[in-house]
């Protein structure tokens, strides 16, 4: 890094960063990129996007998470997808499994105007979502749809390694053509008698019921659950689980709500700075990053930038996740830098380099 | 075109005239805003690869510049780059004009420009207290930068009788100048500001112009080897190419003959409705005619009265707003200044020289000038709000 801080001195204001990225976008430490190198079609309305990720792109977790940040119309756009992809991968490459879901700007852009060569941008790999070191006793994954996800990234690890351990795998969908990466998980248990795959298609059986987990898989009170899918699932998931003592056995990913993240079309609100405490006001078009012009706060400006949220009830997670993003860098102080004299109340301008260094690196 | 002779150029319109004027700009703002897109963004990205690619042209022939042609096309390239990078990318951006992309490499929050002066303090003087109190005498420090005699109305000085070459050395040297007027040091002496602010201003002054004088002046010029001096005097050439572009550019802007100036208590200003606003604004500004390129120069700042109407719409805008706001400045019989830049520039010399001697209330109008500036609160305000403008004089009608 010492050669880029004194290419610094000769760039100042700017970052060596922003001549480099013109020689090859994926340079950038800043900013991580990534380019996209295919997009494979899953299901009518989904597709798998493979993506080489920018120099320094931490190896993910399976299970967790990328924030992709995309320009649809001149305006970027974030949101959040599962890594599909083994992690570690020799060519580097990542994958997102995408579903478009109606009216949906940015996954509809990702799902049917990706061409090979877009550049996106990323944040580091994220979330809890994600299985123990070592697995010793049978498991259950309950997903829907698109939540079959960050489970998908965790079965291809799993197979990658070597034959699947104990897994019931419950998959509910509207139609079996609309199960995504459906040929892959039956080939999966083709493979692997240990893992049992349990289609729910809507469209024969109707709506899923949790009750039906006793037929299914009948020993599901002693499997340590990941779970994964809309709201009304997981709710029902939850109840059952508590109901019959096993709460602790239970995780969940829940897809955030994406309605808020363009801000209402940027009408901006109050944003929570998770480390700190503070609220400040902001339109819809203020950052929540640190200077992305300040090596010292090199930190991936991209990872904190946040379309703003309103903080009103339902979306006070959102708007907290959205703005601190960075779960393993609680001790990055996000500021805005405006003014210090502008007359809002700001958030302490504390931009210390020993602290400000993100995860992206 | 109309030949009012009274004392403002506004005194014909009603109250609901200008509650119109105001509710047509904020149309036709509201409409550029809602089409921006793609074509925008790719307009502002093409613009900075440009000037990066400029700047490291000239600066790449500013190493070999004992070669004479060398420094010739380095000091050319890196002027164009400095200007560029001055006007239609710091100015704009750090107004926000690009913020609606959310690009945060491209947002008035993280640009920080080459310029001896931090972008936070510009940010302030510039954004904020320009653009709000546009021509409104002691408030709107940019009319003389506190530093020169430019309307008839400002107090006279026996220093002001140096002032033609005070404005020389400013135009020179003028990020200096803007470096200094955003430290505010005549507020802080006014006991509005604590020295405490100014200090710590000092210091962020001082580390940021620390390292731009030494990329100029040091380390690239050391780089050229043999070519040090020249490579040192091609720099010296570019700084002093854009503060003197930069300079005329922004005086062009505000001090040409026919433009308007506020004699507004803050009561006045307080009570001004978004018309209002928006027509010191239109009266309050100048544009320069000129081409493509020289609007791109500029930072489309010769739109200057469009910027002020409009201070956060995209630059590469402006012209195609232009012909709307004239559209309505000639249907409401309203001045719109506007000139070449030599014909400008030549105006705001002779109002230097002039306002360096005492008086000058009575010079003469130029052409597009609706009659002096007002010297009192203009009167269409009088009938509307009899409590906050009781003691004006009533319009001539």
């Amino acid at each position: 890094m010492h050669v880029l801080d004194v290419a610094a001195s000769l760039t100042t204001p700017l970052l060596p960063d922003d001549y480099l990225t013109y020689l090859n976008p994926l340079w950038s430490r800043r900013e991580p990129r990534g380019r996209v190198d295919a997009v494979m079609p899953e299901t009518a309305d989904s597709a798998t996007i493979w993506l080489t990720p920018g120099i320094g792109w931490p190896a993910h977790t399976p299970g967790q998470y990328v924030r992709v940040g995309v320009d649809v119309d001149g305006v970027r756009h974030w949101r959040t997808y599962s890594l599909t992809s083994v992690p570690g991968r020799k060519d580097k490459r990542i994958a997102i499994t995408v579903k478009a879901i109606p009216d949906g700007v940015v996954s509809n852009h990702l799902v049917r105007h990706a061409r090979r060569g877009m550049i996106v941008r990323l944040a580091p790999p994220a979330g809890e979502f994600v299985l123990p070191d070592a697995i010793t006793e049978p498991m259950l994954f309950v997903t829907a749809g698109s939540g079959v996800t960050p489970v998908l990234g965790m079965l291809r690890a799993l197979a990658a390694a070597g034959p699947l351990p104990d897994i019931a795998h419950v998959h509910l969908a509207p139609s079996r053509d609309e199960v995504i990466a459906g040929k892959d998980l039956r080939h999966l248990e083709q493979r692997h008698p240990a893992y049992r795959l349990h289609e729910h298609h809507d469209d024969r059986r109707g709506l899923f019921d949790v009750v039906a987990l006793d037929a299914l898989v009948p020993d599901w009170r002693e499997r340590p659950t990941w779970a994964c899918g809309p709201a009304p699932l997981l709710d029902a998931l939850s109840d059952r689980f508590d109901a019959e003592g096993v709460a602790d056995h239970l995780n969940i990913e829940r897809f955030r709500p994406v309605v808020a993240a363009d801000g209402a079309a940027g009408a901006g609100g109050l944003v929570r700075f998770t480390a700190s405490g503070r609220e400040v006001e902001a339109d819809g078009a203020t950052p929540c990053s640190p200077s992305a012009r300040t090596p010292a706060s090199s930190c991936p400006a991209a990872a904190v930038w946040a379309s703003v949220t309103p903080v009103s009830a339902p979306c006070a997670a959102a708007a907290s996740a959205i703005c601190a993003p960075a779960s393993r860098s609680t001790a990055t102080p996000m500021t805005r830098r405006t003014s210090a004299r502008a007359s809002p109340p700001q958030p302490a301008p504390s931009t210390s380099p020993s602290s400000a260094k993100g995860p992206a690196r | 075109m109309s030949t009012d002779t009274s004392a403002s150029p506004l005194a014909h319109l009603t109250p609901e005239d200008i509650e119109e004027i105001g509710r047509e700009l904020d149309a036709i703002r509201d409409e550029v805003m809602a089409d921006l897109g793609e074509e925008d963004a790719a307009y502002i990205r093409k613009v900075i690869a440009a000037q990066r690619g400029l700047e490291i042209a000239g600066r790449g022939a500013l190493l070999v510049s004992l070669f004479p042609p060398a420094w010739l096309a380095g000091t050319t390239m890196l002027s164009v780059a400095k200007i560029l990078e001055n006007m239609e990318l710091g100015h704009n951006i750090m107004h926000g004009q690009w913020d609606w992309m959310r690009d945060p490499e491209i947002h008035s929050t993280t640009w920080e420009w080459d310029n001896v002066s931090s972008s936070d303090g510009w940010k302030h003087s510039h954004n904020f207290q320009h653009h709000t109190f546009t021509n409104v005498l002691g408030k709107d420090r940019d009319l003389g930068y506190t530093l020169l005699r430019i309307d008839p109305e400002q107090p006279w000085h026996p220093l002001h009788l140096f002032q033609p070459v005070t404005n020389t050395v400013l135009a020179l040297f003028f990020e200096w100048g803007v470096a200094f007027y955003d430290l505010e040091i005549d507020e802080a002496r006014a006991g509005k500001r604590p020295w405490s602010n100014v200090a710590s201003d000092v210091k962020r002054l001082a580390k940021k112009a620390t390292k731009q004088l030494s990329k100029d002046y040091l380390l690239w010029p050391a780089l050229s080897g043999p070519s040090f001096l020249p490579a040192f005097l091609g720099n010296v050439t570019a700084n002093a190419a854009r503060n003197v572009w930069t300079h005329g550019v922004i005086f062009c802007g505000h001090f040409p003959d026919g433009v308007q100036t506020f004699d507004y208590t803050e009561d006045q200003l307080e009570a001004e409705t978004r018309g209002d606003w928006y027509l010191r604004q239109l009266v309050g500004s100048a544009n320069i005619d000129g081409s493509r390129a020289m609007h791109i120069m500029t930072g489309n700042l010769s739109y200057q009265i469009e910027h002020h109407l409009f201070p956060d719409l995209p630059s590469n805008r402006y012209a195609e707003v232009a012909p709307r706001v004239k559209e309505i400045c000639e249907r409401y019989d309203l001045p719109y200044v506007s000139g070449s830049l030599p014909k400008q520039y030549a105006q705001v010399v002779r109002k230097v020289v002039r306002m360096s001697f005492p008086g000058g209330g009575g010079a003469p109008p130029a052409p597009t000038a609706r009659g002096r500036p007002p010297t009192r609160p203009p009167p269409w305000r009088r009938g509307r709000r009899a409590v906050a403008c009781g003691s004006w004089r009533t319009p001539p009608r």
